[in-house]
């Protein structure tokens, strides 16, 4: 399956990757590449095989849960001291229309 | 309203924050109303290398609705990944439920004018974390993290409802249910309970659905009914006119009372839904679901007061607050014979008075519900009038004093001994000869105006029940 | 060679005996670091102050015979992938230069806990992705046997420094092969526990269902002490698994007796440089003279791998680093008119090639219409080859062997401008990763150009105890001679 320009803009989008003219055109090339690699997948027969969508121990899953029990919070001025924008009690981004 | 030629097909889509002290994912707690951003961890800020973990409060919360609004409970569910960026949402994705949830099915129970049960479908609950709150200013937007990660279950309707009106009662049917069942507070101004609508119309008589629209943003049960006959009217003068409904979210804008679409939402969205690789499975084990219990529901409840004796009118307003059913349980108990009756008297009448002039908290009510079955045997045994008795049930409701002591303090213990009546009954049938006469002549009615007299005398604390006897046997 | 640059196993028994004291051992460690680090460029950054209390601390406790820990003062150096709190965690990513996390990693916790001396931050190829350490966004790792070659990735900070010897012991996370595969190219043992053995809270994450936590040391020995250091369950973790944690060394010597040790023809074909496969057959012959019986076997699902790994791992990763905005924590970029550009050109910046190149993958792969021929496919190719293991292991097989890399390493930039000879070099270490299973990698010999090469064991889930005992049993049957770095 090959991938063309109009393809990498949109998933670009998606992903909310702002690309180059020349780093879209290379994108489709490499992409390409890769993808006609990955087509190989498509002769493997999977019929009645279920995918495996977790990776851990199934044994234990059952078990896992935490208890409804509060815990103590991080400090704010830790956490805001992190941001490249924020007010002492928010964080800051351009103004969002709805 | 829309022509009668055109169907509106309307389906909700409801957002209940789960009352669990936790948040679904990590521990920070729910409270409402601290300030922004205090309520954080590594977790529910997206911070590299924080980790899920499933709180098992939320997931017994879910149980509960599901197995109260009849949902086949999944065995197994899992959690998946809806990919969207947007500053509320810390990781970029918002760990929710999608091929498999954790509630199929059920249905919501909606009481009718009528009194009938009208059963609106559910396609699934599902749970999922809320987002955090992003505050709109001039200079710019502004996030709060607080409500990050709080737990919620999503509620899918069947497109089953056929107008605003159905809408809204369905709604309101749903909300009671919900804080019935002790998982979501129903306080719609907080958010905590939110609803969006999928609004369609198509030809009376058509059988496949038309364009729908999503609206947002309505969060009083007022807007549900404005947001959903604004954009019915819309869609149907659109169609009326040649034009066509394009699918897309819209925004009730509660100031003009219209809907308009959602800049940020013009762009296809593409959630990229997949299994969530943090979590495992969610196993929900045999014993887990026995275990988990679910309260009446308020139609269920009503019937049972309707069985008992209580009257529609009083059982609605009881029903209307599952802490008045609570309340009414526990005095109609500690009441005995006729007991439901009478206490449904007392919750619509005092108490619910009690409440609305602020001197009754329900959450915490400073009487006990024998205290006011204390006052109904006092009546019974003629030491209360009735006038008295609600008089006592006031000021016990309100304080919580012993009834006697009230009885005692504002002197509203009333005369029932005959000795003591005989006096002023011969004094008032001596005063007014006349009356005695056109009494024995055939008047018998004035057999009230006597009694009356007599009260008047003893300062309306003579036994009533006990003055009409003595009255007829010297009259006859 | 001074006492406190011992093997990670043999430094733990001169603390035992008195022969030397942790801040001893600290020094050492930061004058070899000082004297050849600016060669090989293994460390991102040092925090020396508190290594330095630390060892003091560790002194104490050794001093007073109440050591935390076998690992009690030993120096270990991490990855720059796993958060320390006050300590700036990047990930190798310029999207992360400068962030400090308020919070440690569980393994962070239990070596700090374990009275272990952290010495500093390795470096790594961006958030994990790749295999020569040249996708750091702060210039790569050499390889300590030629510095014109790569150490491999993505952790070949953590395999260069125990190489180099400037650390005992280091720890690194292996998603497609990135602890065992620069192991294998700089010469020491590298060993991806079970997925699901060693917690990941607090360890940025690539491919959430692929990544797992491991030791580097010098020998069998010292991988086995720190991964007692670091399993366990961790309710932070819910995808860590409960089941008890065994005593790791005690077996260690148990020999290869009786052992069958299968050998797949599908991890001995086209693109295997011939003195790879030749030292990789020359150990397995070495283990059978042990006692150890070659049974030829076959995995014919581990072909599809790499494809495989590249739709599942992506897929992961374009939402893992969804969370790489700007608004939060780390690089933002400057004056954006609108949120949209906010986002676009923060991560425009702050992400280099490999990165952008797999999140666009990932994303395609999990696209409206693609899923199902990509992400669910992908899944489903995941569970046959996972299925291939259980049923060698079913056959009474015990671990796996294989070669871990099949080339010794390679010069830098030798495959950077092509992603996809860069993918295969993981071909023989990614079957493990999809099916969660234990491997590790040891020395077993050098090419004629002098460089690394070395032997892959996979084992059963959860059986690193009987995965150790094999690979101990290798090390000494292959006896690799000491060899002086070209340092
Ligand atoms: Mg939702
Ligand atoms: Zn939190």
């Amino acid at each position: 399956m090959s991938i063309d320009r109009g393809t990498v803009r949109h998933v670009a989008r998606l992903a909310r990757l702002a690309l180059s003219p020349e780093e879209e055109e290379k994108t489709v090339r490499e992409l390409g590449r890769v993808l006609d690699y990955i087509e190989r997948l498509s002769g493997v027969d999977v019929s009645a095989v279920e995918p495996l969508t977790f990776a851990g121990d199934a044994a234990e899953a059952k078990e896992s849960m935490r208890p409804d029990e509060p815990r103590p919070s991080l400090p704010r001025e830790e956490v805001l001291e992190q941001a490249p924008e924020h007010d002492g009690s928010t964080y800051l981004v351009p103004r969002i229309i709805e | 309203m829309p022509p009668a030629d055109w169907e509106p097909v309307i389906g909700l889509e409801v957002h209940a924050q789960l009352l669990t002290r936790s948040k679904i994912f990590c521990g920070c707690s729910t409270a409402f109303g601290a300030p922004a951003n205090t309520q954080v961890c590594p977790v529910c800020l997206g911070l590299p290398g924080a980790l899920p973990a499933l709180n098992r409060g939320a997931v017994t919360m879910a149980i509960r609705a599901g197995k109260a609004f009849g949902c086949k409970i999944a065995e197994r569910s899992i959690f998946a990944r809806k990919n969207y960026f947007y500053p509320d949402l810390p990781k970029g994705y918002q760990i929710s439920q999608f091929e498999l949830p954790i509630c199929d099915g059920g249905a919501i129970p909606v009481p009718q004018a009528d009194g009938s049960i009208r059963k609106v479908g559910l396609t699934r609950i599902h749970l999922e974390e809320d987002a955090g709150k992003n505050v709109h200013a001039q200079n710019g937007s502004h996030v709060d993290l607080n409500r990050s990660g709080v737990p919620l279950i999503e509620i899918v309707g069947n497109p089953e409802l056929r107008s605003a009106e159905d809408a809204s009662e369905y709604l309101k049917a749903l909300r009671l249910a919900l804080i019935y069942l002790g998982v979501n507070d129903g306080n719609m101004e907080e958010g905590s309970f939110r609803c969006d609508a999928n609004v369609s119309v198509r030809k009376r008589g058509a059988t496949s659905l038309g364009t729908r629209v999503e609206l947002k943003n309505i969060n009083s049960f007022r807007f549900v009914r404005q947001a959903i006959e604004f954009e019915i009217e819309r869609q149907v003068a659109l169609l009326e006119s040649g034009g066509k409904v394009s699918q897309e979210t819209r925004l009730f804008d509660h100031e003009k009372g219209e809907t308009r679409p959602m800049r940020s939402k013009e762009e296809a969205n593409d959630y990229r839904y997949f299994p969530e690789p943090d979590l495992p499975p969610l196993v929900v084990s045999r014993e887990w679901l026995d275990s988990v219990q679910t309260p009446k529901l308020p139609h269920q409840q009503m019937a049972e007061l309707s069985a008992a004796g209580v009257s529609t009118a009083d059982a609605r307003t009881i029903t209307a607050d599952p802490r008045l059913v609570d309340l009414h349980g526990r005095i109609a108990a500690a009441a005995g014979k006729e007991g439901a009756r009478r206490a449904a008297h007392v919750v619509v009448g005092e108490i619910a008075r009690a409440v609305n002039e602020g001197a009754l908290d329900l959450g915490a009510p400073k009487f006990r519900p024998e205290q006011i079955a204390e006052v109904f045997r006092l009546q019974d045994e003629g030491t209360l009038s009735s006038t008295a008795a609600r008089e006592v049930i006031s000021e016990v409701i309100q304080t919580g004093r012993a009834p006697a002591q009230v009885v005692a303090e504002k002197g509203l213990s009333q005369v029932s001994d005959e000795g003591a009546l005989e006096s002023v009954v011969l004094a008032v049938l001596e005063k007014n000869p006349a009356e005695v006469e056109r009494y024995k002549g055939g008047k018998k009615n004035l057999l009230g105006f006597f009694v009356g007299q007599a009260m008047k005398e003893l300062k309306g604390k003579g036994n009533p029940g006990v003055l009409n006897a003595l009255f007829k046997k010297r009259l006859e | 060679m001074s006492a406190p640059l011992l093997p990670l196993s043999a430094l733990c028994r001169a603390f035992e005996r008195r022969e030397a004291k942790p801040s001893e051992a600290l020094e050492a460690s930061l004058r070899r670091i000082a004297r050849i680090d600016g060669k090989v460029h293994a460390f991102l950054r040092l925090t020396e102050e508190e290594a330095r209390s630390a060892a003091r601390e560790s002194d104490e406790r050794r001093a007073r015979n109440a050591p935390l820990s076998a690992l009690d003062g030993v120096p270990i150096a991490i990855k720059d992938l796993f958060c320390q709190r006050g300590v700036e965690t990047t990930a190798g990513s310029r999207i992360l230069a400068g962030y400090v996390p308020p919070y440690d990693a569980t393994v962070v916790r239990k070596l700090r806990e374990g009275g272990a001396v952290l010495v500093g931050k390795l470096n790594m190829d961006e958030f994990a992705m790749g295999s020569s350490t040249e996708n750091s966004a702060f210039g790569p790792t050499r390889n300590p046997w030629d510095l014109s070659r790569t150490p491999g990735g993505s952790s070949g900070g953590s395999a260069a420094a125990v190489a180099a010897k400037m650390v005992p012991g280091t720890l690194g996370t292996d998603t497609g092969g990135s602890i065992r595969q620069p192991a294998a190219l700089v010469g020491c043992v590298g060993l991806k526990p079970t997925y699901g053995r060693v917690s990941r809270y607090g360890v940025v994450a690539f491919a959430s269902s692929l990544d797992q936590v491991g030791p580097f040391a010098e020998d069998v020995r010292g991988a086995a002490l720190l991964l007692q250091a670091i399993a366990g369950r961790d309710e932070n973790d819910q995808t860590s698994s409960s089941r008890p944690v065994p005593d790791y060394a005690t077996a260690l010597e148990g020999g290869a007796r009786g052992l069958r040790i299968g050998i797949p023809a599908e991890y001995f074909g086209e693109g295997l440089d011939p003195e790879v496969e030749a030292s990789v057959r020359s150990a397995m012959d070495a283990l059978g003279r042990e006692g150890a019986t070659l049974v030829p076997i076959s995995l014919p699902n581990s072909p599809h791998a790499i494809a495989t790994y590249y739709i599942v791992a992506t897929a992961e990763a374009s939402s893992n680093l969804a969370r790489y905005d700007g608004i939060r924590y780390g690089h933002r970029a400057q004056g954006p008119r609108s949120l949209i550009e906010l986002y676009e050109r923060t991560r425009a910046e702050g992400f280099g090639a490999e990165v952008k190149r797999r999140i666009l993958l990932g994303t395609y792969a999990l696209s409206a219409g693609y899923y199902d021929a990509y992400y669910l496919r992908s899944q489903k190719i995941r569970t046959l080859i996972r299925r291939d293991f259980e049923q060698v292991f079913a056959a009474g097989i015990d671990a796996v062997a294989s070669p871990t890399s099949p080339t010794p390493a390679f010069k830098l930039g030798e495959k950077i401008d092509d992603p996809l000879a860069m993918y295969l070099n993981d071909i023989y270490t990614v079957p493990a990763n999809l099916a969660g299973l234990p491997g590790i990698s040891i020395p077993c010999g050098f090419s004629r150009a002098g460089l690394p090469i070395g032997l892959q064991l996979i084992g059963r889930p959860f059986e690193e105890a009987a995965l150790l005992r094999i690979a101990r049993a290798a090390e000494r049957a292959v006896g690799v001679p000491a060899r002086e770095l070209p340092l």
